[in-house]
């Protein structure tokens, strides 16, 4: 008796686990679009069968196994889902502003999933979303990447399990002003973020020794060597020196994204990709040569003194040079239309529809080092989609269906309208916010300033 | 329409070395007049028409002639076959030419201190050298109101050309005294007043509105009968206002406010434009019995309430125009105005059609803004406001080939295109020195 308890139990455990690691995954049969695969070409009149959340066969004539859905798509255009690499949509809290190093700080754990931005990311066709800590310290918070699998109150079912561990950094006016001029210590400009940053990980370099000199003591007979502290922060700075941390470092002026690219070099650090980077044209060949490229805005410019030196035609010249480049939101608002900041860059710079489409699907992909899953319609790929009624790239388009994992989460004749998936009971009105600010980069550093809105909602 | 991007870059490329030539050191290509034959476009009037095979003459400014064949008689002749000419576009709703760098407060000058400031002149602080100026008009976009904001009465808009050296130059003939109705919402996440002092100080707001408001009545009839007055700017540009003399610009959003705002201006015999308008949808039958006009934007934006359906924003100026009211388009934007006629494109996919998205960025605003006469078309005796392109302007594939602002051949070259002519291929590339 009591051994079946204890199977029960195990059993019942079991199931619990199994229950919190499987996310939906679904089959279905897309006929008869025309399948921008970004990586393959345009495909005409193309079927795509996804089956239990993989991209199963593309090609033509397919028929659905029994029990597969299959929608006609005759006219309409499929392309992957769309890849947001700077995000803060379904997030709670955006900085942790109270060091110029927070390594230790993880967005995993204050991840929302009933944030309406990600049903309204969904409905712009972006399945995947960046969501990064803010801009405040020089070494912020590690971020999490997101599936947008809307619906669920539970944050690790939108948690991409399979995605590597990325870390935010912030160079320029941000971390100097809230640290240097809203608290008084390093850094004040861009010469203290150097400083910072290469102090912190000479710092881990010693930390590392002290755990390794300790290590081969205690491996001794009859050791009495006592363990370091254990040190979150720098353990995290360890890991990015061993390369298992993608850095995504927000920036805007050649000089300190050249600064970041030889501090990189002299500590061996290669997973590093520059977010908004509105000066990267300035250093391409270096961002290209030395990074993994960078991941900016079609068009912004002029909103603080460090963008006023910007061109829109920055992605084409990071393109052309040969720069990895994707095209970012950070805002809940650009997030919905990524498909036509990505078209901008056909006024500004001339790319071809599969330079622009990459730019937010297997560039930003391989910025995430989630290429091998998604960012192109390939076989074995997981099956996240969009319909679009009309060319992506056309600003008169609008986006029909969005999968992720080959489960519909969008559609627009089966929109409700109100899509909240949670309403406060206290709520008695609705709040209306007019003109909501939509950057988020400095969000939660308010406290710092005694002054003015335009302080804190600032990229 | 691919293959035509391309070649146009390329062609583009091609011209760098003699760009270069040309641009010896001191040497600046200036906007210029003259008369101009734009010969065999398709042109798109938006009041006529689409006129195949036409020619455009421009002259003193003007839009001279229109017509198959017109002789040059000495005009500087533009070959626009394949190409197609439309109006300049117009946004209704800026702050063009009042902001440098938005985070830089030294270089912001579109709110003053103070609730009760009309008399403050957004054509004043207009910077006519702003880097935003020439960025915005090689996107189409000619003409702009410029806005300035702050209190109840903030200030009183212009109406410019993207073009010439001083703010006169610029005026294309049309101001109006800002008003911010009272508003009952929130303004941001930020906003954490509770909702009791949000009322009392839309009520507070309310009541200052209304004792202004008969101020500036008792101020005008003693005006009127020859009373000596003390110097008072304020409740003298107010009074223009009633005595119809400059136009009223509401600005109003949430669907509460708007309804109070009609309800305000009932009675209140003014020339009203309404702006803003986010929440127009939900009252469009009301605001269409007013018979005011709308101007709306940006429409490339977030649903004022999370219960609301994603694309509101987007469908909000066509569900305005189908209940009747004369809509115009605004990006209430400084440095990206160029964007118009993507948001223009987001609101005709999503509800107002083509044909009537193209009149709310032309002709709409000409007529609210009472300048129909002069803007907002292709048609003989305009002013050569025009712009020229491969394709459909709101498409982001389509490239602007030629700007005419006031009969002003304008260069297509900004500070965005400059540094891409300088770094797309640096030299020294990679290697040091």
């Amino acid at each position: 008796m009591k051994k079946i308890n204890y199977f029960l139990a195990a059993l019942l455990g079991l199931s619990f686990s199994f229950a919190s690691a499987q996310t939906p995954k679904g089959s279905v049969l897309i006929k008869n679009a025309t399948v921008l695969t970004v990586t393959k070409g345009t495909l005409q009149n193309t079927d795509v069968l996804v089956q239990d959340g993989i991209i199963k066969e593309v090609g033509s004539n397919l028929s659905a196994p029994s029990g597969v859905q299959t929608i006609d798509a005759t006219g309409k255009y499929l392309m992957p889902g769309i890849i947001d690499a700077h995000s803060h949509v379904g997030l709670d809290v955006v900085n942790e502003a109270t060091s110029p190093i927070t390594a230790e700080v993880q967005m995993k754990d204050v991840v929302n999933p009933t944030e309406i931005g990600i049903y309204r990311a969904l409905a712009g066709g972006v399945t995947i979303s960046h969501a990064m800590h803010g801009s405040a310290n020089v070494i912020g918070g590690q971020n999490a990447t997101l599936k947008h699998r809307w619906g669920t109150k539970n944050p690790d079912d939108i948690i991409m399990a399979d995605a590597p561990r990325t870390i935010k950094f912030a160079l320029g006016e941000n971390p100097t002003r809230v640290h240097g001029r809203g608290n008084g210590i390093q850094p004040r400009s861009r010469m203290g973020v150097e400083a910072v940053i290469r102090n912190g990980f000479n710092e881990a370099i010693q930390y590392k020794k002290a755990w390794a000199d300790y290590n081969a003591a205690a491996s001794q007979k009859g050791s009495t060597a006592t363990a370091p502290e254990y040190d979150e922060r720098l353990q995290t700075l360890v890991d990015i020196l061993d390369g298992k941390i993608i850095i995504h470092c927000h920036s805007y002026r050649a000089d300190e994204i050249y600064m970041l690219i030889n501090v990189a070099r002299d500590f061996n650090i290669s997973k590093l990709v520059f977010q908004h980077t509105n000066e990267g044209f300035k250093v391409a060949p270096e961002i290209a040569q030395y990074t993994m490229g960078a991941s900016v805005f079609a068009d912004w410019w002029a909103y603080k003194f460090e963008v006023y030196y910007s061109t829109a035609f920055n992605a084409a010249i990071l393109n052309a040079n040969g720069a990895i480049t994707s095209i970012n939101s950070d805002s809940a608002e650009l997030i919905r239309h990524l498909y036509h900041e990505a078209a901008k860059t056909q006024r500004y710079g001339g790319m071809t529809d599969d330079e622009a489409l990459a730019m937010i699907t297997i560039n930003p992909a391989r910025q995430l080092g989630i290429s091998d899953k998604v960012g192109s319609i390939e076989e074995g790929k997981q099956g996240d989609l969009v319909i679009f009624d009309s060319h992506p790239l056309s600003t008169y388009t609008v986006p029909q269906m969005t999968f992720v994992d080959g489960v519909k989460y969008f559609d627009i004749k089966e929109d409700k309208n109100d899509q909240r998936l949670a309403v406060s009971p206290t709520e008695m009105v609705e709040d209306v916010y007019l003109r909501i600010e939509t950057e988020r980069c400095m969000q939660d550093t308010e406290h710092l300033f005694e002054m003015a809105s335009n302080l804190f909602n600032q990229n | 329409m691919k293959r035509l991007t391309k070649s146009f870059f390329a062609f583009l490329i091609a011209m760098l070395p003699m760009v270069a030539m040309a641009q010896i050191d001191g040497e600046f290509i200036k906007p210029r007049s003259g008369k101009f034959l734009l010969k065999n476009a398709t042109v798109v009037t938006i009041t006529k028409g689409v006129l195949n095979n036409t020619s455009v003459l421009v002259e003193n400014g003007k839009i001279q002639e229109i017509g198959a064949s017109i002789a040059a008689n000495g005009a500087e002749e533009i070959d626009c076959t394949g190409l197609f000419i439309y109006p300049g576009m117009i946004d209704s709703g800026t702050k063009l030419g009042l902001a440098e760098v938005s985070s830089v407060p030294e270089t912001v000058d579109f709110s003053e201190v103070g609730n009760f400031t009309p008399n403050m002149q957004a054509l004043t602080a207009v910077n006519p050298n702003s880097e935003a100026i020439p960025v915005t008009r090689v996107s189409g976009v000619t003409t702009v109101l410029t806005v300035p904001s702050g209190g109840l009465f903030p200030g009183t808009a212009a109406l410019i050309n993207l073009n010439g050296y001083t703010p006169d130059q610029m005026y294309a003939g049309f101001k109006a005294v800002v008003m911010n109705f009272p508003s009952s919402g929130r303004r941001g996440r930020f906003d954490r007043r509770s909702d009791d002092d949000i009322k009392k100080a839309n009520e507070k707001a309310l009541k200052d509105a209304n004792e202004l408001w008969e101020n500036a009545k008792t101020y005008l009839k003693l005006k009127n009968e020859g009373a000596s007055l003390e110097y008072y700017p304020e409740m003298d540009q107010l009074a223009k206002v009633i005595s119809g003399e400059l136009a009223l610009l509401v600005q109003v959003d949430a669907a509460s406010d708007i309804q109070n705002a009609l309800k305000w201006l009932e009675g209140k015999d003014v020339k009203v434009i309404l702006s803003g308008v986010s929440e127009g949808w939900r009252v469009a039958d009301e605001i269409a019995k007013s018979g005011y006009p709308v101007i709306t934007g940006p429409v490339q934006d977030l649903p004022t309430r999370e219960s609301d359906r994603y694309d509101t924003p987007y469908a909000n100026a066509g569900k305005m125009a189908k209940a009747g009211v004369k809509v115009a388009i605004r990006t209430d934007e400084i440095e990206n105005v160029r964007n118009l006629p993507f948001h223009a494109a987001y609101a005709a996919s999503y509800g107002m059609g083509k044909e009537e998205a193209w009149k709310a960025v032309t002709i709409n605003a000409a007529e609210i803004f009472g300048i129909a006469d002069q803007y907002g078309s292709v048609e003989q005796g305009k002013v050569a406001n025009l712009i020229v392109a491969t394709g459909d302007p709101f498409e982001t594939q389509s490239q602007i080939m030629h700007v005419f602002i006031d009969g002003y051949r304008i260069p297509l070259s900004n500070r965005h295109i400059r540094l891409y002519q300088e770094f797309l291929e640096r030299s020294p590339g990679l290697k040091s020195k």
